[in-house]
C-alpha cells in the first residue's frame, strides 16, 4: 500500500472590527434580540442602495499590510447569488475577479520550526443572515442581525500539509488579526471562521487528487479533529481504490465525524458580475500609508526582538506575545530598570494563572495598571518595586507573592503592604541563629542521621527553619548558618 | 415665468392656497380616471400635504421653490405613506419604511407628493400596457398608449392631471412616453439624480428625471432633485449647474448641433422624419451650425442594452422571493416551491422573460459571450460619443420611430416593442443627458418628439439647446 499525504489550503473568514455593517450603517452586534439590528440595506428591500464603510476599508488594508500582501489601487465588489432565506436581497455583495489584496503570506511556527504559507487573496464581502429551524414545525424563523456584518476572506494556496499544521497557521492567523485589531477574534462568536479545503494524494504524486471542502470550523480543535478524519477517510478511499468524490461536508463534533452537505453536481453557478451600485473601490495612497503608520509590531517581530534584547527563550517570548498586554508591560518595566527575566517571571507565572482565572485584569491604562477581583488597581510601576524588594534580598519569592496578592486586594504599594503585613524576610543574623539553634535541639536524630554522612536532610532542616519563620527566613543567608551550625561536633 | 413658479409664487404669496391647488388636482384626476394613470392616489394623504404647506404660509415660513406644487411620482419610487407596486402583483401592498431622496427633496422643496402613477410592471415595457392594474392610456386618444414605462406618470402631465410627475429612464422610459404624450421628458445624466428609493430595474442604467409641460418646468425639478447623495454611492459631487438659467434668452447663435441622417431613414415614420428634417433646418438658418455625424454604433444599441438590462434586472429581482417582501404564494410545500410558485405568479410575463434571459447571459458558458462581450460594446459607445461631444455641442435625434400606437397593437410582437427604443438606448447606454420635447403633431394628430443629446453632465448645454430649438421653431412660425 502506498502512503499518502495530505493537501490543504483554507478560506478563513474574518468579521471586521467595525460599528456598523458593510455597506450601511445598521450597528453590528452579538446577542441582540432577532432583528433588532437591521436596516433597510442589510434587509435587502426594494430601493435600498450599498454604501461602502471606510472603517471596513481600512481594516481590510491594515490586514493586507499586515500579511505583506500585494493592496491593489482598484478592486471591484460583485454580487455572487443564491437563493436561501437568510440572503435577503437573492445575491451576497463579494469582491470576485478584482479583490482588494493580491498574496501576502502568513508565518508560524511547527514544532518549534518557523514556517510561512502563501496566501492566494483577501477579498471584502458581507455576511448573511441566520436561519433557525425550529424542530418539527414547518417553519424556519430568519434573523438577519448578522447579515451584512463585514467580513474579509483569506484564501491560502494549498500549501499546508497536515491537520497540526493547518491549526498552527489558523492560529498564527488569528493572533495577527487580533493583534493589528483587524477582528475581535472571538471564535465562540463566530468571528473567524474556517473552511478548509483537503485532498489526499500518493506521496512523490505532483497532481492533486480530488479536493473536498469542510465548512465552517470555528475552532483550532474542530479544524484538526475534522482534516485528521477526513486525511482518514479520504486514505483509506484512495487505498481501497475507491473514487474520492467532489462534496462539500461538515464537521460533527459529536459523532466525531464530517458528513455530506451537497454533492458536486448541486454546487451553484453564482452567476457573478460586477456591483453596479458601488463605483469600484479606490485605495488612497494617503489611505494606505496612514494604516501602515498606526499598525502595531507584528508578533513574529516581537517573538524576534523579545528573544534577541531581552535574551528569552523562544518559548517564553511565544508566551508573552500570544498574551494581550504582556510585551508592553515587559517593555515598559525593563524601561524602568526592572529585569526583564524576574517581570517575565511575574507575567508568564502568577499574573498569567490569575488572568486565565479571571482574578486579575490588565488594564489599558497609561499606567499599564493590574487589575485586582474586588477593582482594586496597582500600576506597572509597584510591580517593578515589588521586584526590586526581591532584588534587595528583602522578600523572597514566595513572600513577594503573598505581598502581590495583598497589593491587587488593596491597590497598596509594595513596601507598604510588606511592612504592614510584616512579611520582611529575616535577615537578621541573630534571629536567624536562634531559629536554628532551637531547630537543631528539637530533632535530635535527624542531627545525627546528618553527621554521619546522610547530607540530603539539609533541605528537612531549611524546611523546619523555614516554618518557624512563617517562611520569613532568607534561604540565602540561613544555608550557611545551617551548615556551620550542623558540621560542629557536638560537644 | 414657468407654471410651476407662478404657481409656487402664488401659494408662497398667499394669492391662492396649496389645498385649492390639490383639490383642483384631485378633481382632474376623478375627471381623467379612465385614463387610469394612478396606480395609488389618496385624496386624503394629498389635501393633508397641502394644508400643512399653507399652515407653514400662514406661519409666515416659505415651504419652498416648489410650494403646493403637486408632483405625482411613479409606483417604483418609495415612501412610506403609500405603498410602492412597481405595477406588479408581487409587490400588491408592499410598503417601504423610507423617503426615496427624490421624494425627500421634493417634499423639502414644498411640492405635495401627489400619488403613484401606473407603470409597465418594473419599469420593463414601451408602452404601459404590462402593468397588474392594466394599461395607462393617451391622454387625447384612449385607443392609443400613452408609451412606456413611465406610462401613467405622462399620462397624467399630458392631460394635465398635475403640472410635473417623475418617471424613471432605464433605455427611455421618461423620453418615449414623453413624446408620445406630447409633454417634455427629461433623463440627467447617469448619477445626476439619486437612485436611493427607487426600485431597480437595471441599476447602472436606471435615472429618474421629470416631465413637464414646459422646459422650464423640466429644469426646475431636475434641480430640486438633482445633487449628490451619500446614500447612492453612484452619484457624483459635480455641482449642479442651472438649467433654468441656460434657458432664459437660449439662442441658436454658434450652437453645434449634431445630426446623423442616415438614422432618419428605414422604419422612421416619414411625418417623424419631415419634422426632423425641418427642425435642423430652422436651426441653421438661425444661426445655429448643423454639424453632419454618424453615430455607427447605434445599429447595436438595442442588443446591447437587453443584454445588459436583463442581466442587471434578473440580479435585482431576485430578491422577491416570496420570503421577505411582497406576495407569498399560498399553498406553496417547502422551500424550493415558494420561491417558483411566488414568482411564476408574481411576475408578469415580460418581466419573466426578462429574468431569464439576464440568468442566461449571466450563466458560466455564456457570461463571457453575452454579458461581458455586451459591456465591451457599451464602452465602445461610450467612446463614440466622445468623440462626438468633440465635433459638437448636442445631438439632435427623433424620440421615437412612431407616434402613439394603438393598444394591443405591439404587446404581442416583444421584439417589434424593443425597437421602440432604438432611438432613445444610445443615451442610456453611454449615460448621456437626454431629454425629448415636442415637436408638432402627425396626420392624425399625434404628439412627435424631438429628442437632444449632450456629453456627460452637461445639463445646462442640453437645456440651452432646447430652449433654442423651441425658439428657432417658433421664430419659423412656430409649432404646426
Amino acid at each position: 500500500m502506498s502512503a499518502y499525504e495530505a493537501v490543504i489550503g483554507l478560506e478563513v473568514h474574518a468579521q471586521l472590527k467595525t460599528q456598523a455593517k458593510m455597506f450601511s450603517d445598521a450597528p453590528v452586534g452579538f446577542g441582540a434580540a432577532p432583528n433588532s439590528l437591521v436596516h433597510e440595506v442589510c434587509a435587502g428591500h426594494p430601493g435600498s442602495l450599498p454604501t461602502v464603510n471606510g472603517q471596513a476599508v481600512r481594516l481590510a488594508i491594515r490586514a493586507g499590510l499586515a500579511l505583506s500582501c500585494a493592496l491593489q489601487r482598484v478592486s471591484v465588489f460583485s454580487r455572487k447569488h443564491y437563493f436561501y432565506p437568510d440572503l435577503p436581497k437573492g445575491y451576497q455583495i463579494s469582491q470576485y475577479d478584482m479583490p482588494i489584496c493580491w498574496g501576502g503570506v502568513v508565518a508560524y511556527e511547527l514544532d518549534g520550526e518557523p514556517r510561512a504559507c502563501d496566501l492566494t487573496r483577501i477579498h471584502l464581502e458581507e455576511d448573511s443572515g441566520k436561519s433557525a429551524h425550529t424542530g418539527e414545525e414547518s417553519t424556519s424563523h430568519i434573523d438577519l442581525n448578522r447579515a451584512g456584518t463585514p467580513l474579509i476572506e483569506i484564501v491560502s494556496e494549498p500549501s499546508l500539509r497536515s491537520p497540526e499544521e493547518a491549526a498552527a497557521y489558523f492560529k498564527a492567523l488569528h493572533q495577527l488579526l487580533v493583534c493589528v485589531g483587524v477582528t475581535e477574534g472571538v471564535l465562540a462568536e463566530g468571528h473567524m471562521r474556517c473552511d478548509a479545503n483537503v485532498s489526499v494524494r500518493p506521496v512523490g504524486q505532483e497532481a492533486f487528487g480530488t479536493k473536498v471542502e469542510i465548512k465552517n470550523l470555528n475552532s483550532f480543535k474542530f479544524l484538526k479533529d475534522a482534516l485528521a478524519f477526513e486525511i482518514r477517510r479520504q486514505t483509506a478511499c484512495a487505498q481501497a481504490g475507491e473514487v474520492i468524490e467532489q462534496e462539500t461536508r461538515l464537521w460533527d463534533d459529536t459523532t466525531k465525524q464530517t458528513f455530506v452537505l451537497r454533492k458536486k453536481e448541486g454546487a451553484a453557478d453564482y452567476r457573478y458580475f460586477p456591483e453596479p451600485d458601488l463605483p469600484p473601490l479606490v485605495l488612497d495612497d494617503a489611505w494606505i500609508e496612514a494604516e501602515r503608520a498606526a499598525l502595531p509590531e507584528l508578533p513574529h517581530e516581537t517573538r524576534a526582538r523579545l528573544q534577541s534584547a531581552y535574551a528569552l527563550s523562544p518559548y517564553d517570548a511565544a508566551v508573552l506575545t500570544a498574551n494581550e498586554g504582556f510585551v508592553p508591560r515587559l517593555d515598559h518595566a525593563v524601561a524602568m530598570g526592572a529585569n526583564p527575566k524576574a517581570i517575565v517571571n511575574w507575567l508568564t507565572g502568577p499574573i498569567a494563572g490569575a488572568a486565565n482565572a479571571g482574578e486579575v485584569a490588565l488594564c489599558g491604562d497609561a499606567a499599564l495598571s493590574f487589575e485586582g477581583a474586588q477593582g482594586a488597581r496597582v500600576p506597572l510601576g509597584a510591580l517593578v518595586d515589588l521586584q526590586q524588594l526581591v532584588d534587595q534580598g528583602r522578600l523572597s519569592h514566595n513572600l513577594a507573592r503573598q505581598v502581590w496578592a495583598k497589593m491587587l486586594e488593596t491597590g497598596d504599594g509594595a513596601a507598604q503592604v510588606m511592612e504592614r503585613e510584616g512579611l520582611e524576610q529575616v535577615a537578621d543574623t541573630g534571629a536567624l541563629a536562634r531559629l536554628v539553634d532551637e531547630v537543631i535541639a528539637a530533632n535530635p536524630n535527624q542531627v545525627a542521621a546528618y553527621r554521619k554522612g546522610k547530607t540530603a536532610l539539609m533541605g528537612f532542616f531549611l524546611g523546619q527553619v523555614m516554618k518557624a519563620s512563617q517562611g520569613k527566613a532568607d534561604p540565602k543567608q540561613l544555608q550557611p548558618l545551617l551548615e556551620a551550625a550542623l558540621s560542629a561536633e557536638p560537644h | 415665468m414657468a407654471e410651476l413658479q407662478a404657481l409656487a409664487h402664488a401659494v408662497r404669496s398667499g394669492a391662492t392656497s396649496a389645498l385649492h391647488v390639490a383639490d383642483q388636482a384631485l378633481e382632474r384626476a376623478a375627471e381623467r380616471r379612465a385614463l387610469n394613470a394612478f396606480d395609488q392616489l389618496d385624496d386624503a394623504l394629498v389635501r393633508a400635504q397641502a394644508a400643512a404647506i399653507d399652515e407653514r404660509v400662514s406661519r409666515g415660513e416659505d415651504p419652498g421653490p416648489l410650494a403646493g406644487v403637486p408632483v405625482a411620482l411613479k409606483a417604483n419610487m418609495v415612501t412610506p405613506d403609500l405603498p410602492t407596486t412597481c405595477s406588479s402583483r408581487i409587490l400588491q401592498g408592499y410598503e417601504g419604511f423610507y423617503d426615496a431622496t427624490v421624494a425627500a427633496r421634493l417634499r423639502a422643496a414644498g411640492a405635495i407628493l401627489f400619488g403613484k402613477t401606473a407603470m409597465d410592471e418594473f419599469a420593463m415595457g414601451s408602452s404601459g400596457e404590462h402593468a397588474s392594474g392594466g394599461p395607462a392610456l393617451h391622454p387625447t386618444d384612449p385607443t392609443r398608449v400613452p408609451g412606456g414605462s413611465s406610462s401613467g406618470s405622462a399620462s397624467a402631465v399630458g392631460a394635465g392631471i398635475v403640472p410635473a410627475a417623475l418617471g424613471s429612464d432605464t433605455g427611455g422610459s421618461i423620453r418615449l412616453p414623453a413624446a408620445f404624450c406630447g409633454v417634455v421628458g427629461f433623463k440627467p445624466t447617469y448619477g445626476r439624480v439619486s437612485r436611493r428609493g427607487l426600485v431597480a430595474f437595471a441599476s447602472s442604467f436606471d435615472q429618474i428625471g421629470p416631465l413637464t409641460r414646459s422646459l422650464e418646468d423640466a429644469a426646475l425639478i431636475y434641480e430640486v432633485i438633482a445633487g449628490r447623495d451619500p446614500l447612492d454611492a453612484t452619484t457624483v459631487s459635480l455641482p449642479v449647474t442651472s438649467a433654468l438659467q441656460a434657458l432664459d434668452g437660449a439662442s441658436p447663435r454658434g450652437l453645434r448641433v449634431g445630426v446623423d441622417a442616415s438614422l432618419l431613414g428605414e422604419g422612421l415614420q416619414p411625418e417623424i422624419r419631415t419634422s426632423l428634417e425641418r427642425a435642423a433646418h430652422q436651426l441653421g438658418t438661425s444661426g445655429a451650425e448643423i454639424v453632419p455625424i454618424s453615430l455607427k454604433m447605434a445599429r447595436y444599441a438595442v442588443a446591447t442594452y437587453y443584454v445588459l438590462t436583463s442581466a442587471e434586472a434578473s440580479s435585482n429581482l431576485s430578491r422577491f422571493d416570496g420570503v421577505h417582501f411582497g406576495v407569498r404564494a399560498a399553498g406553496a410545500e417547502g422551500l424550493e416551491q415558494v420561491y417558483t410558485r411566488s414568482r411564476t405568479l408574481g411576475f408578469g410575463p415580460e418581466v419573466r422573460r426578462r429574468i431569464l434571459l439576464g440568468t442566461f447571459v449571466l450563466s458560466a458558458g455564456s457570461y463571457d459571450a453575452y454579458y461581458a462581450h455586451a459591456q465591451k460594446v457599451r464602452t465602445l459607445f461610450c467612446r463614440e460619443f466622445e468623440q462626438v461631444f468633440q465635433a459638437c455641442d448636442v445631438v439632435l435625434l427623433p424620440t421615437t420611430p412612431t407616434t402613439a400606437f394603438r393598444l394591443g397593437n405591439q404587446v404581442r410582437d416583444p421584439l417589434a416593442m424593443y425597437l421602440q427604443d432604438a432611438y432613445t438606448i444610445p443615451a442610456s447606454l453611454a449615460g448621456l443627458p437626454a431629454l425629448s420635447m415636442p415637436l408638432g403633431v402627425d396626420e392624425a394628430g399625434l404628439p412627435i418628439g424631438a429628442q437632444l443629446l449632450a456629453a456627460p453632465f452637461a445639463e445646462t448645454t442640453l437645456f440651452r439647446a432646447a430652449g433654442a430649438l423651441r425658439s428657432a421653431l417658433a421664430g419659423a412660425g412656430g409649432l404646426p
